[in-house]
């Protein structure tokens, strides 16, 4: 079972942010999205995925819409707002030092 | 600062919040139908796709829950769902909740009260300028017999540290003076209470007068012109608030004097009862003004900013022991002490309301512990359902924060009528207290809500942390393991409930002694024994003026007739005059030294009490006489060298001799005369809560003006003591018209009126002692039926086993008296301490007085014993066969 803490703490709000940057997505299509780049490594859970869309609408970097979806039913997209860009840039930011600090570390030992 | 997004989505989820729980259902339904599509698009039957969408997405509620528990207010929902579920647990047994909700009302209600109280009398600085550099000054005698060692200043003294001292910015002296308040044309006399402050005291205060200016330095002289200020009371009941009297003339004690301002509504230091004030110095004569061994004043000093107040009161002392040394043959202390302002006025209340705010802490703290062991008894009922939820992941935190709710609940309840009970109490308390300084300032504001809510939360917190952390711990998986046969199971928690049983007796017993013994000490006050007649005695004091009475014959005059008078009105039994009745505080004491005895160092002072009495004085009073005879009619005018003494004079200064016949030396007249010791009477009290004092007494037929003019005439009678008031008052009028009687009393009443302060602090304080009491008795009994309903299969047992039922009720009532009894001795503990902290309002009782403490323990023994005996009774009573099949 994925837990949260498959994905390194915090990484799940940057893939979320990301993948809505280009286009609104509902939960399902983000799920799927997330799978299908990372060439099915990473596994978003609905158990994590959820709590997470919820807490950055809260927070107000994401904001929803119902339309209709591919299969005609009713679906919640989610979109990126100007702060959600804001904090996309900023976390994409973190992200790329962490991860630089990272490869130096594993590679240097 | 939050984007409109964030305050939108804020203001969504406060008040659409059930939509969004649709939407989010929605939500998630719509993501396993889009799965269950996927899967059947890679070829599964519908059931099987539906089967694996399911897994994939795990258990639905759950990542609902996960969900809701990001969203913004949530832990306001979880709070008010909280809420909810307490108030239905609360409303689903009413009376539990009523009778919980009273105690913690009772409880909050008083701890608040005497808080306010406190806090306006003891915490709030004075009212004046800069109030923590005032420090008000004392003499101190080192061989003082009695008193706490502040003792009273001479204006020589005053005057001198004044000039002569660098610690302090300014110095003013003010004493308590009397007078004959009257209009211009002597109209509407009255005798009301004053104070003489020197002309800089009111500056020095900070204290500016509404109207007119303070006193100048040229009318602070024995000579200087007479000038009032008075205060607003007097102000507005008798001028009705009209300013023009400002300038204009009034009459005191019938000579003329010019009112120059009008004090501030707030200022009523030293006491509300002062109607106005006059020149420090006017109230001496220019003789005495400057003497060092008449202590009457008070001083009160601001120190320089940055002076300590040991540093200026120590230069004061050096100086005091410079002028001690300089008048060796005369009474004048060695040292000054010093206490700060705020203390001084305070001092005779401190203890009693500390003690009475640790009283009703401690009733509080009894009230959270049976609030406790109640809410325990309820956990316990609930042991099971507690155990399942945990097991099926219900958090611990959850679990708590629910049975947290149950007693904030009650306590918040129990707050809001406490503080509505507070609200009427402490006004109450306020103004039925006698003598409660800075009683006026005593209100309810923000910083007692506070109080009250910072009371409501350390009480809830008190209350149910600890059955709800003990009933939700590891532990409580065990009640699932328990078979419904298992006896005692939870052994563990009973101890618990037992050990705050035993704080909860402990603090009672504690609270009972401090009663007892406060109550001992007044019960001993209201029959203190004078020394004196006191049924049926009607006094009344009254002031000649010296203007008119100026000689020796016309004071005569006046008391002759008087006597006279009120001898032959009806139901009279006798009539006398003295000074200053019993009981009704100190008269003015002298000086003096025995010609045949004289004192054993040069240094040592004779000091006694003087009153001046009439020949019947000690018959009508039944003050008996031990040797020699008291006044006749032959001691008066100016054959007045005779004194009669009281037997504390006789052991005190003659160790026991033969008194009779010996000379006092002291300057009572204007002079310094001898005076012949004629007899010995028995001694009275001046104030019951004080030592007799050593007492001479002169003949009042003497006359001289300024040392008899003032008298109290004492009527025995066979009637209603108050109902002669009227006639005698009547006979004074008509010897002099416009002659004001003042403090016309019973003897009855003086007593009741010197213990009824104690009195009061001693009622409140056994009303709280007994409130805990029968608060214990509840928390005992509910504990022990508790226990004993958990032991009934036990109890079947042993009785289908044979026991014998006396045997069974024996075994439920040693277990509840012991901890009882482990109580009771921690609590004598506790009575030890308390002893010593009530001491000093103790009058003639000892702190650790065997019998009243024995009385209380016996009243809280005989109230466990009522709760213990019903459940033990219950338990002897069990059906073996319905205990058994009851599981």
């Amino acid at each position: 079972m994925g837990k949260p803490s498959d994905l390194v703490q915090g990484t799940l709000d940057l893939l979320i942010l990301k993948t809505i940057s280009l286009e609104p997505k509902h939960g399902w299509a983000i799920a799927k999205r997330i799978q299908q780049i990372s060439n099915e490594v990473l596994q978003v859970q609905q158990g994590s995925l959820y709590p997470a869309l919820h807490r950055l609408e809260h927070q107000g970097w994401i904001t929803a819409n119902w339309a209709e979806s591919e299969t005609g039913r009713q679906a919640k997209f989610y979109s990126l707002t100007g702060d959600g860009k804001q904090q996309l840039d900023k976390e994409t930011a973190q992200w790329n030092r962490l991860s630089q600090a990272i490869n130096i570390v594993v590679a240097g030992a | 600062m939050p984007s409109k997004h964030k305050l939108w989505m804020q203001l969504r989820m406060l008040f659409g919040r059930k939509r969004a729980g649709w939407q989010l259902n929605d939500e998630l339904s719509f993501h396993l139908d889009r799965q269950i599509r996927e899967n059947m698009a890679s070829g599964m039957n519908r059931d099987e796709a539906r089967k694996a969408a399911m897994r994939s997405f795990g258990h639905p509620s759950l990542v609902r829950e996960q969900t809701r528990a990001t969203w913004n207010w949530s832990s306001l929902e979880k709070l008010v769902r909280d809420l909810k579920y307490g108030v239905r647990t609360l409303l689903r047994s009413p009376g539990f909740a009523a009778v919980a909700i009273l105690v913690m009302a009772l409880g909050i209600g008083a701890t608040t009260s005497l808080f306010t109280m406190v806090r306006a009398v003891l915490l709030r600085p004075l009212p004046f300028k800069d109030p923590s550099r005032l420090v008000m000054l004392y003499e101190h005698f080192r061989e003082g017999s009695g008193g706490d060692g502040f003792n009273s200043v001479a204006p020589g003294d005053y005057s001198d540290w004044r000039r002569q001292t660098h610690g302090f910015q300014d110095m003013a002296a003010m004493r308590g003076y009397g007078g004959i308040f009257s209009g211009v044309h002597s109209e509407l006399p009255e005798v009301v209470q004053s104070a003489g402050g020197s002309a800089n005291f009111f500056p020095l205060l900070g204290v500016t007068p509404v109207y007119g200016r303070p006193f100048t330095e040229a009318e602070d002289q024995p000579k200087g012109d007479p000038v009032v200020l008075l205060t607003w009371s007097l102000f507005q009941r008798r001028f009705a608030g009209d300013p023009s009297i400002i300038g204009k003339q009034i009459h005191l004690d019938t000579s003329p004097a010019t009112v120059i301002g009008v004090l501030p509504s707030w200022f009523t230091y030293p006491d509300a009862r002062i109607q106005f004030w006059m020149p420090y110095a006017q109230t001496f004569t220019p003789e005495d003004y400057g003497i060092h061994d008449g202590h009457q004043s008070k001083v009160v000093a601001r120190l320089k900013p940055d002076v300590s107040v040991e540093a200026a009161t120590h230069e004061a002392s050096a100086l005091q022991y410079q002028i001690h040394l300089a008048n060796a043959s005369k009474p004048v202390a060695e040292d000054v002490w010093s206490r700060p302002m705020i203390d001084d006025v305070v001092k005779d209340v401190r203890t009693p309301l500390l003690v009475l705010l640790s009283a009703v802490g401690c009733m509080l703290l009894i009230a959270c512990l049976n609030l406790s062991n109640l809410l325990f008894a309820r956990a316990a009922a609930r042991r099971k359902e507690v155990a399942i939820r945990g097991a099926l992941g219900g958090s611990r935190l959850a679990l708590i924060r629910e049975q947290m709710t149950e007693s904030l609940l009650i306590c918040l309840a129990g707050g809001a009528l406490g503080l509505l009970i507070s609200l009427a109490s402490t006004r109450w308390l306020a103004t039925h207290w006698r003598n409660l300084p800075r009683a006026d300032s005593v209100h309810v504001d923000g910083w007692v809500f506070a109080f009250a809510l910072l009371l409501v939360v350390v009480a809830a917190l008190l209350a149910g942390l600890i059955p709800a952390i003990s009933s939700t711990g590891s532990a409580s998986l065990a009640a699932l393991q328990e078979s419904s046969r298992s006896i005692g199971g939870s052994v563990s928690r009973a101890r618990l409930r037992k050990g705050m049983l035993i704080a909860e007796i402990a603090l009672t017993v504690t609270l009972l002694a401090a009663a007892g013994l406060l109550f001992h000490s007044f019960v001993r006050l209201r029959t203190a024994d004078l020394g004196c007649r006191v049924d049926r005695v009607m006094t009344m004091k009254f002031g000649l003026p010296e203007i008119q009475y100026d000689t020796r014959e016309k004071v005569l005059l006046f008391h002759q007739s008087l006597l006279e008078r009120v001898r032959r009105l009806p139901g009279v039994r006798g009539a006398a005059l003295v000074s200053t009745a019993p009981g009704t505080g100190p008269n003015g004491d002298r000086v003096f030294t025995i010609l045949e005895k004289p004192a054993p160092s040069y240094s040592l002072q004779y000091d006694a009490m003087t009153l001046t009495a009439d020949p019947q004085y000690f018959s009508v009073m039944q003050i008996p006489l031990l040797r020699g005879r008291v006044f006749t009619e032959h001691e008066r005018l100016h054959n007045d060298r005779y004194i009669v003494v009281s037997k504390q004079f006789v052991d005190q200064f003659l160790s026991g001799d033969d008194p009779i016949g010996k000379h006092v030396r002291s300057g009572w007249d204007d002079q310094v005369e001898n005076y012949e010791i004629i007899g010995e009477v028995g001694d009275t009290v001046y104030d019951v809560t004080k030592p007799v004092q050593a007492t001479m007494y002169f003949p009042i037929l003497s006359g001289i003006p300024n040392r008899t003019s003032e008298a109290t005439i004492m009527v025995y009678s066979s009637v209603d003591p108050l109902s002669i008031s009227t006639p005698v008052q009547q006979q004074i009028s008509s010897l002099e018209p416009q002659l004001p009687v003042y403090n016309a009393l019973t003897m009855d009443q003086i007593l009741g009126k010197i213990t009824a302060s104690q009195g009061f602090a001693a009622d409140l304080l056994l009303a709280f002692a007994g409130a805990s009491l029968l608060l214990a008795g509840v928390g005992l009994y509910g504990v022990l039926s508790y226990l004993v309903t958990q032991r009934m299969p036990e109890m079947g047992i042993r009785i289908a086993l044979g026991a014998q039922r006396s045997e069974v009720m024996r075994v439920v009532l040693v277990d509840g008296l012991k901890p009882v009894l482990i109580g009771a001795a921690a609590g004598l503990a506790g009575a030890a301490v308390a002893g010593s902290l009530i001491r000093s309002m103790l009058y003639g009782a000892s702190p650790y007085d065997p019998l009243v403490i024995a009385a209380m323990i016996a009243s809280l023994l005989a109230t466990a014993l009522a709760a213990c005996v019903i459940p033990a009774w219950r338990a002897s009573r069990v059906d073996p066969m319905q205990a058994l099949r009851s599981e």
